[in-house]
């Protein structure tokens, strides 16, 4: 070493996901939950949460909070990840900023701050999102540019979600209006089971809530799952996106109000601070596709992840994938030969039962992978994924700490 | 109720139920919300207590059947209750409603108090929010209580408006916090208007729990679940010992004989109940408390204290006063003069509207000792917490001192605080006159002086205006906005935009001599100087105002205004007014020889009693009755106090007749913010109107039968 030597070149350190939490979802109407409630509160209420669930996390390690949402403004404005921070009582050296990726907001968060830490720009970073679609209702307020339109650079549907999901109907004639109708069936049965066994709540922070006419309330739980949902019933509903179209209300996800957010730490500061390693990031990969079947997006995107983290998705033992629509996630199971009703493919249940806050959803897919993977030592990978209005994908490999080969990757290994 | 009971704005039960976690059962969580925003807190009145009890009798039924494992009762946001209707408590006729709202009360609130004992369902008040008298007694009424770290205030003011905490909490109070610290929370703390702010609630154990307001109601029902499966215990402290319970109470009950004499009932009632406390059934102590209510409610010392505690708050909007829009912008002001008066008020100046501000004074040495008072001044308030060091160092930083006038220049509004002598202060504002711009307004703070007079030779007297402060600055509400003969609409909105800004209560006054506090004082002060000199004795005549329950004895207040002054303003009150304003060689005499007019006083917080020897100053104590030197039989006490109210009524009748100010309001709200005269006098008005003074002297009432008193 000579006293001009180069700047210490950071080495690559793991990320690992310590917890996550979210609020319970609530219809985006005048009558739901959250309909008095403000959006950067639900994000509050989940931060504080976080820290008294990890009373092991002094405050002031927290190296970033990057809280997403689609649309930034009113009480989703003012860079949410920073408000967030001051109102939940984070010291004033905690920073914090904002993320858009429309409904990959929270997954971007999440990968884009475990970017700063393996990079060594943070040690441990909040990453969550929130979508008030009750007072944001998607894309309400964008100036779309008309050049869009104009030199036909994307068909003015295709920014209709519902729209781009007929298009994937018309894409794949196999993907048929009764498998998207029983696997939004199924969706539902699953959330049902789930919720009795107990798989629910413990994410779930409840949420005081208030309403003039009603009083103070307090949420404890999803308003939007229709566990009566049946094949009869959902069969002639009618499908508003397309005369004669496929998709009904009940292969969509609701229109949602909620939040999530993560803790997320480099795997030598939770060995350092004794936080718990739930899930470690193997690799994350985004990718684009024609805007007009958007809900495709995590084909592209899950087979970027799995080259980066050199698996096959046979290795993959878990699914977490967001339910935008049945039809987007029969397209995605159909590429990779995976049966409709594959145990491994949302355990849970999914959006279509219990809703998609669109920003929110992605740190919900991984807390609920985490529990998965706890019931599931013999499991070694999972992924979580997702599709991205205007054409995108998202998706994030986990490696399960509970299997009997995990040995985790540490700073030194990597040097090697 | 009368027919012109005002409107009530009704504050609803609602109530919704909460699945509390832990498979605690399920809460009935009732909020009280009058549906309107934080501008209007929730009050309670007759319509909101019965719609309160409906909803409780609801939830003790599902009680009964077993449906629920709690009831708690919160507010809308940032109040549970601010207290009782008062509006509609001041319009009531008769003894049997004021009984019934007492009743009421308890009616709605014991439900909250039986629950537990009647269906075990322990009741909790989740206190989000400001909860002052009836407000704070729902909370006092249930088993357990939770406060937020924002909560606005807890407190029972109900001593200080004439009237005692009567839905509970004179007998819930000194059970809870023991004795001595119910002292603090129904008569110490009403005093000095200083509600409890949470963490002196919980340290003190009017609530057993404080959370974080971020997330205040999702912790405080966690907290209920936590109480009712046994995870959180909370103890109750064991009842004071007989002796001690005494001890205090009859300590009370002298130190108000002492100060308050008998001006007023309440804190007497006040002291009665909580004195009975100790050993009274729960239902014997609320039926004590039902009747003291009814007494106090249809007494005029309530109304009078109801009447005086609206038109202070209702202060904060001036009457007369001008379109705010017209106000000149003030980005920079001007004092000329460092003295003490000058200093606090540059300190007041930059502390509340954050714009520089330059003392001026004829040679360094003052200007410097005015700087440091600035300086010493911020750091005491850093010192006691009640100061940022960032707001200090800009304070400090934002005053600057000169010996230069032409400093001035720049400057939009410049106020004068140099010697009250009427020469000076028109040399400095012609002076003055040839260096600010010509839209610079002009303001003087002189206490006695004409302000026509004063600008008189200006070119432009229409920019002058009289911005009276009260010594000390800082603590005195009250500011004087002195309307000249010339003053304009512009000069006028300046002055009350600058007194706003400096969250002062501004009277409008006309510019005549003594404007209205030292006009009345300083008269009341004569009066009874008059009276000793004329023979009655000094200890007599220095206590013959306790009646009236004034903050201090006369003697006491001569000596805080400080002799020279009184003298000089009673001088100059005579001079302009005429001979009904008394003179007093022996006042001149005191202050010639300096003489010690008080003694100290014997107890903390007790008045000081004049020294007997400054009799000397007026001559020999004469026995009352007899013949006086002025030729006027020697008046006793009575008759001392016969002749300030007969002359103080002559007075406010010429003043209202002189146009000083709109009407008798405006002087019963000078009179409390600026002398500190009682509510239960309602200032002062109120009572003359009560005794009967107005009508003998002037044949009318000041105030309509009913406003302010209980209608005949």
């Amino acid at each position: 070493m000579t006293a001009t030597s180069a700047p210490t070149r950071r080495t690559v350190r793991d990320v690992v996901f310590v917890d996550g939490v979210r609020t319970p979802f609530g219809k985006a109407k005048p009558d739901g939950l959250y309909a008095e409630t403000r959006a950067d509160d639900l994000v509050v209420k989940l931060i504080r949460e976080l820290l008294r669930r990890h009373p092991e996390l002094p405050a002031e390690r927290i190296g970033e909070v990057a809280i997403a949402a689609t649309t930034q403004e009113g009480d989703q404005g003012l860079t949410l990840g920073r408000t967030a921070g001051v109102l939940a009582g984070l010291p004033d050296t905690v920073p914090g900023y904002a993320i858009d990726r429309m409904c990959a907001g929270a997954m971007t968060a999440v990968t884009t701050t475990a970017g700063s830490i393996a990079l060594g720009a943070a040690d441990i970073t909040v990453a969550g999102g929130v979508e008030h679609m009750g007072r944001h209702p998607m894309g309400f307020s964008a100036d779309v540019n008309p050049r869009f339109v104009a030199e036909k650079l994307v068909d003015p549907q295709a920014l209709n979600m519902g729209v781009t999901a007929e298009n994937l109907h018309d894409t794949f004639p196999r993907l048929t209006k009764e498998r998207a109708d029983a696997y939004a069936v199924n969706s539902q049965a699953k959330y049902a089971k789930a919720l009795a066994n107990g798989n629910i709540d413990p994410d779930l922070v409840p949420i005081a809530v208030r309403s003039t006419e009603l009083g103070w309330g307090l949420a404890t739980a999803d308003e939007l799952p229709r566990p009566e949902t049946t094949m009869e019933g959902i069969a002639d509903l009618k499908t508003p996106f397309r005369p004669g179209g496929r998709v009904t209300p009940a292969t969509s996800s609701p229109l949602t109000d909620g939040a999530t957010a993560s803790l997320l730490a480099a795997s030598d500061t939770a060995a350092e601070l004794g936080l718990p390693v739930r899930m470690r990031m193997v690799s994350y990969a985004f990718a684009g596709v024609a805007p007009e079947i958007m809900g495709y997006g995590p084909v592209p995107a899950t087979d970027k992840a799995l080259a980066s983290a050199r698996l096959t998705i046979d290795e993959i033992g878990l699914f977490e994938i967001n339910e935008a629509f049945a039809v987007q996630v029969l397209s995605f199971l159909d590429h990779y030969g995976i049966a409709d009703d594959d145990p491994r493919v949302n355990p849970y249940g999914g959006a279509i039962a219990m809703g998609h806050p669109l920003a929110s959803s992605g740190v919900r897919l991984m807390t609920q992978l985490a529990r998965q993977f706890e019931q599931h030592p013999e499991v070694r990978y999972g992924i979580t994924t997702m599709c991205v209005g205007l054409g995108q994908g998202g998706t994030v490999v986990w490696e399960n700490p509970h299997h009997a080969d995990y040995t985790g990757h540490t700073s030194e290994e990597n040097d090697k | 109720m009368t027919e012109n009971a005002p409107a009530e704005r009704v504050t609803h039960a609602l109530v919704r139920d909460v699945t509390l976690p832990g498979g605690a059962g399920t809460l009935a969580l009732v909020t009280l919300d009058n549906g309107f925003d934080h501008t209007k807190p929730n009050t309670l009145g007759p319509q909101g207590m019965a719609e309160l009890t409906a909803a409780l009798e609801g939830v003790r039924e599902r009680a009964a059947a077993g449906e629920l494992a709690a009831v708690a009762v919160t507010g809308k946001p940032y109040f549970l209750a601010a207290g009782a209707d008062l509006k509609g408590a001041q319009t009531i006729a008769s003894r049997d409603d004021a009984l019934e709202l007492g009743r009421a009360g308890h009616r709605a609130y014991s439900i909250l108090g039986d629950l537990r004992e009647q269906h075990g369902v322990p009741t909790f008040a989740f206190v989000n929010g400001l909860a002052l008298g009836g407000g704070l007694e729902v909370a006092l009424n249930c088993d357990y209580r939770t406060v937020a770290s924002d909560a606005g205030g807890l407190g029972l003011p109900e001593v200080s408006i004439g009237l005692v905490p009567g839905w509970g909490g004179a007998y819930l109070v000194p059970h809870l916090v023991g004795i001595e610290k119910a002292i603090d929370v129904i008569f110490t703390r009403p005093a000095s208007q200083k509600p409890y702010k949470p963490a002196e609630a919980l340290e003190i154990g009017l609530v057993d729990a404080q959370f974080d307001a971020a997330d205040f109601l999702e912790q405080s029902i966690l907290w209920a679940a936590k109480v009712l499966t046994g995870e959180v215990e909370v103890t109750r402290r064991e009842l004071d010992p007989q002796p001690v319970w005494d001890a205090v109470t009859s300590g009370v009950r002298q130190h108000l004989k002492a100060t308050i004499g008998g001006s007023r009932p309440a804190p007497y009632r006040a002291l009665d109940l909580v004195e009975g406390a100790r050993n009274a059934t729960r239902a014997e102590a609320f039926e004590a408390e039902d009747e003291a209510l009814a007494d106090l409610i249809m007494s005029d010392e309530m109304r009078a204290s109801v009447y005086a505690f609206n038109l202070v708050s209702g202060g904060k909007k001036p009457h007369g006063a001008p379109d705010p829009k017209i106000a000149r912008p003030v980005t920079r002001v001007g004092i000329v003069g460092a003295g003490l008066m000058a200093a606090q008020i540059a300190f007041l100046f930059a502390q509340r509207l954050q714009v520089p501000v330059v003392m001026r004074d004829l040679d360094q040495e003052r200007v410097d000792k005015g700087l440091d008072f600035v300086r010493g001044t911020a750091e005491k308030l850093v010192g006691r917490g009640k100061l940022t060091e960032g707001a200090a160092r800009r304070i400090v930083a934002s005053v600057s001192g000169t010996t230069d006038i032409q400093e001035f220049a720049s400057c939009d509004f410049v106020i004068e605080a140099v010697t009250e002598v009427m020469g000076l202060k028109k040399k400095v504002f012609a002076e003055l006159e040839d260096i600010i711009s010509p839209e610079a307004v002009l303001a003087t703070n002189t206490s006695a002086l004409s302000v026509s007079e004063m600008s008189a030779d200006l070119r432009h007297p229409e920019r002058v205006v009289g911005i009276h402060f009260f010594n000390p600055v800082a603590q005195m509400p009250l500011v004087e906005v002195i309307h000249a003969d010339k003053t304009s609409d512009e000069a006028l909105a300046t002055a009350f935009g600058i007194t706003k800004k400096l969250r002062k209560t501004a009277v409008l006054a006309a510019d005549r001599p003594g404007f209205v506090v030292n006009r009345l004082l300083i008269l009341v002060m004569g009066k009874v100087l008059e009276a000793i000199e004329n023979g009655t004795p000094v200890e007599v005549a220095d206590r013959a105002l306790a009646p009236l329950g004034f903050p201090m004895p006369t003697f006491e207040l001569t000596d805080l205004v400080g002799p020279a002054v009184a003298d000089h303003v009673l001088t100059s009150l005579r001079e302009d007014l005429g001979d009904r304003i008394p003179t007093s060689p022996g006042l001149k005499r005191i202050v010639s020889e300096g003489t010690r007019i008080v003694l100290d006083a014997p107890g903390k917080g007790l008045p000081k009693p004049v020294d007997p020897a400054v009799q000397a100053a007026f001559g020999e104590a004469l026995e009352p009755g007899t013949t006086g030197r002025n030729g006027t039989p020697v008046l006793d006490g009575p008759g001392v106090l016969d002749a300030v109210l007969t002359a103080t009524a002559t007075e406010i009748g010429l003043m209202l007749d002189e146009q000083v100010v709109a009407g008798p309001q405006q002087i019963d709200l000078c009179m409390i913010l600026g002398a500190g005269w009682g509510f239960h006098t309602g200032g002062i008005t109120p009572y003359l109107d009560r005794t009967g003074y107005s009508e003998k002297v002037l044949g009318r009432r000041f105030l309509p039968d009913g406003v302010a008193n209980v209608p005949a």
